[in-house]
């Protein structure tokens, strides 16, 4: 068989990240957590973690504190309606913008 | 081993020295008793396969097409109606490059049903991405059948094996079986690039776009064009494979035939008849009568359909006076489909012979000797009375 | 199942990557990327087209980490059994093979396959992640959009049939696992996965996935959705095993209690926006009626 240029012949996809882009710019609101609520983060306990077990796009770690990945966060807010004290809350991305400057 | 057997009995056989690992099938007349046959197999022991009683001809294909992409060497039956189920499936098989086998017992297809044979079923099917291969007695299935696998195999393309219905799935023939130790000589073991695997996971056949795109190490990855191209290519260099396939074939078992055409008294023919399956040996009857009226005309039988072999057909016959093709399918509202091939590929020669098109035993009319040498001694003698357009043998209107 | 799964140890690794096309707040991506934890990684998906075909990526990249064959609309199960057959031609016992199909490719399209595979006995799990329309071709009709349902092929006057009960269709073929679940309730969900693995034969997981897009709500409310639908009775959580049906999880605990009213989880979305107070009336009834059966054979 003759060699060309594509080696396979086709369609194989492998696994990597961020097929959709970077679909933290999807966001209008971003989820912030307020460490002084998130229950682990101030109980310094591995608890709770709603968060993570709700995250669609498993953007927050089960960590102490709990991170969000705003890379790819989409921003479609269950974590801040689901978490059990009210922790996160979501903020306007023009605020961050308006930061960075 | 010689044995007198039926042609699905051959096919049968061919399909077990194969060592097919994964079998669906799903029953349809003429084909039924070749995947009987083979259940007869795996129940006895005889053959180490999984025979999976799907419930329709579409999940047949889907069977083989996913055990095939897991891996393993896969086969399935099928005829008229079931054929065209299984028609999104066929595209499928292609374009995910499954070196998939499939016997197509050749019947007409409905409406009106009919059980009978013609090659409409296949014929409809040419543009799927499968190579077509037509079988014209009980040896050339069997060994067609082997053969379908190694070629399979090597173009990443697959392969219908097809044979006329009753004609020669249901006629006793002798034909050589051969050992399993010749086979595993000719036919290695299925070996796939890639195979669905937990430790090296891949997305088959995802979405494409319409351009190309980089892989996650940023190599540009073909699209669906190229991924289209490549299929149409590698059917091409599948003519050559053939070739160099029938060679290996001929070492290991001392018996070979052209893949593409096989000649009866054409060496010297000013006229040659050209169809699909057992009817070239029908015509070879009829041009015997007719060579004894002294009238130079000989038969091919085109084993190969898709890929067309196009430079075999052109070499064959654009020396001769006339080409007359005989058809048992037609592609309606325009002119048999082999006719229309076969005058594309003489476009190209510098000598064009006249080209007639005989339709002729559409859903199993009786084809008659006596027909045939009528319309065959016409061809050679009146050629200028025959139109450009389908002339139908046999129609009672 | 002896262990309910909790949050703290359910696993962490992630199957699915992030960064994919599904929409933001997508019940199925919580469903996806929950099941996968649970079926782990000697797993091989077969999927046909669906949203779950867009969430996993588009060629050449996957967002899924397991290795995956899409295949056509109306072979899932087929296609499933076909790996397995590979897999047993191969003396592979342990790979896990999970069919994935949306509610159109199973309960529409794909049920003849599903059928079949179930007869024949496939050792396989079939996820049916339900949002209730053809979510990916633009939100039309399919076998189990409920009653009254706007859709773009129902567009005024909202679906007039009822919802089509799959899970009892595929319980009828006798096989040993049939199960329903909510995105709502992925510990629920992950358990009957989990489950499912220990079982020989056809599994199947019916799969409740609130859809933001195509129901019109707010994404945040993709959870709070689901666990409506389940509080006010209208989707149950069982399992039927070996025959024998069970509520379980939130459903268990709804036996002998007052649920919300249906109206609640209808005036969430904008799809149920065709339905009269007669015929919330008339599912309430209908509700209350399957509700008082389970209240009297838990009794």
């Amino acid at each position: 068989m003759k060699k060309d240029k594509f080696g396979c012949r086709k369609s194989h996809s492998e696994p990597g990240p961020g097929d959709g882009g970077r679909t933290g710019s999807w966001r209008v609101m971003r989820p912030v957590i307020d460490l002084d609520k998130c229950i682990p983060a101030k109980t310094n306990k591995a608890a709770c973690f709603t968060c993570w077990l709700f995250c669609p796009d498993s953007v927050i770690t089960r960590t102490i504190p709990p991170t969000i990945d705003y890379e790819y966060c989409k921003g479609c807010e269950i974590c801040a309606e689901e978490c059990p004290v009210g922790a996160i809350t979501m903020v306007d991305e023009t605020v961050f913008i308006e930061e960075e400057k | 081993m010689h044995i007198i057997e039926s042609g699905n009995v051959a096919a049968a056989n061919g399909v077990k020295l194969a060592k097919v690992q994964v079998v669906a099938a799903y029953p349809i007349t003429p084909q039924t008793p070749l995947t009987e046959k083979l259940s007869e197999f795996v129940d006895a022991g005889e053959m180490d396969a999984q025979y999976i009683p799907v419930e329709s001809e579409h999940s047949a294909l889907a069977v083989c097409i996913a055990a095939s992409s897991a891996g393993s060497r896969t086969f399935t039956a099928t005829s008229a109606n079931g054929l065209l189920y299984m028609n999104e499936q066929l595209h499928w098989a292609a374009g995910a490059r499954l070196p998939i086998v499939m016997c197509v017992v050749n019947r007409g297809i409905g409406a009106p049903w009919t059980v009978w044979n013609d090659h409409q079923d296949a014929i409809s099917q040419r543009d799927t991405g499968w190579i077509q291969v037509y079988c014209s007695d009980h040896q050339q299935i069997i060994d067609t059948v082997l053969k379908a696998f190694y070629l399979a195999e090597t173009v990443n393309v697959p392969v219908m094996v097809c044979y006329d219905g009753y004609i020669l799935s249901h006629t006793y023939m002798p034909f050589d079986i051969p050992t399993q130790a010749d086979v595993d000589k000719f036919l290695p073991p299925f070996k796939p690039a890639y195979a669905l695997n937990p430790g090296q996971p891949a997305n088959l056949n995802t979405v494409t776009l319409p351009d190309i795109r980089p892989d996650v190490r940023g190599n540009m990855a073909p699209g669906y064009m190229e991924i289209r191209h490549n299929l149409h290519t590698d059917m091409r260099n599948a003519i050559d494979v053939m070739a160099d396939i029938n060679k290996k074939f001929e070492n290991v078992f001392g018996r070979n035939g052209n893949p593409y055409i096989e000649e009866y008294k054409c060496d010297d023919a000013e006229f040659v008849a050209i169809c699909l399956g057992s009817l070239s040996y029908h015509l070879r009857d009829v041009v015997d009568i007719l060579r004894e009226e002294g009238i130079s005309v000989g038969v091919m039988g085109l084993r190969l359909y898709r890929p067309f072999p196009d430079q075999a057909v052109r070499d064959a016959l654009s020396a001769r006076k006339g080409v007359i093709v005989f058809e048992k399918a037609l592609s309606y509202g325009n002119q048999g489909a082999l006719y229309a091939d076969i005058k594309s590929a003489l476009y190209a020669a510098e000598n064009q012979p006249t080209v007639h098109n005989y339709i002729l035993g559409l859903g199993g009319r009786e084809i008659k000797t006596d027909q045939l040498v009528e319309c065959l001694r016409n061809s050679c003698t009146q050629p200028e009375t025959i139109d450009d357009t389908p002339q139908w043998i046999g129609l009672k209107l | 199942m002896t262990e309910k799964t909790t949050i703290l140890n359910l696993p962490e690794d992630e199957l699915v990557h992030p960064g994919n096309r599904a929409c933001a707040g997508c019940g199925l991506s919580i469903v996806y990327r929950i099941g996968l934890k649970a079926l782990g990684r000697d797993t091989i998906l077969v999927v046909p087209p669906s949203c779950l075909t867009v969430l996993q990526g588009l060629y050449p990249i996957a967002a899924t980490q397991l290795p995956c064959l899409n295949v056509t609309f109306a072979s899932t199960a087929a296609a499933a059994t076909g790996v397995l057959g590979a897999l047993r031609a191969q003396k592979n016992e342990s790979t896990i093979v999970a069919a994935w199909a949306g509610d159109g490719g199973t309960s529409d399209i794909g049920l003849q396959a599903l059928s079949g595979a179930c007869e024949r006995g496939e050792d396989f799990i079939f996820i049916c992640y339900d949002n209730e329309a053809y979510m990916n071709t633009g939100v039309q009709r399919s076998g189990t959009t409920p009653q009254g349902v706007i859709t773009t092929t129902t567009p005024f006057s909202g679906k007039a049939q009822k919802k089509k009960d799959v899970p009892s269709i595929i319980a009828a073929h006798n096989i040993d696992y049939v199960a329903t679940a909510s995105a709502s309730y992925p510990l629920d969900l992950y358990d009957k996965i989990v489950k499912a693995k220990t079982i020989k034969g056809p599994k199947y997981i019916h799969v409740h996935t609130p859809c933001p897009a195509g129901w019109g709500f707010n994404s945040r409310y993709t959870v709070k959705l689901g666990k409506l639908a389940v509080e006010t009775g209208l989707f149950d959580l069982y399992e039927i095993e070996n025959g024998k049906f069970t509520l379980t999880g939130a459903s268990e605990k709804l036996i002998g209690k007052e649920r919300k009213p249906v109206a609640e989880y209808f005036s969430t979305q904008s799809r149920f926006r065709a339905l009269s107070e007669e015929m919330i009336d008339n599912i309430q009834k209908e509700t209350d009626a399957k509700w008082a059966e389970y209240n009297k054979n838990a009794s």
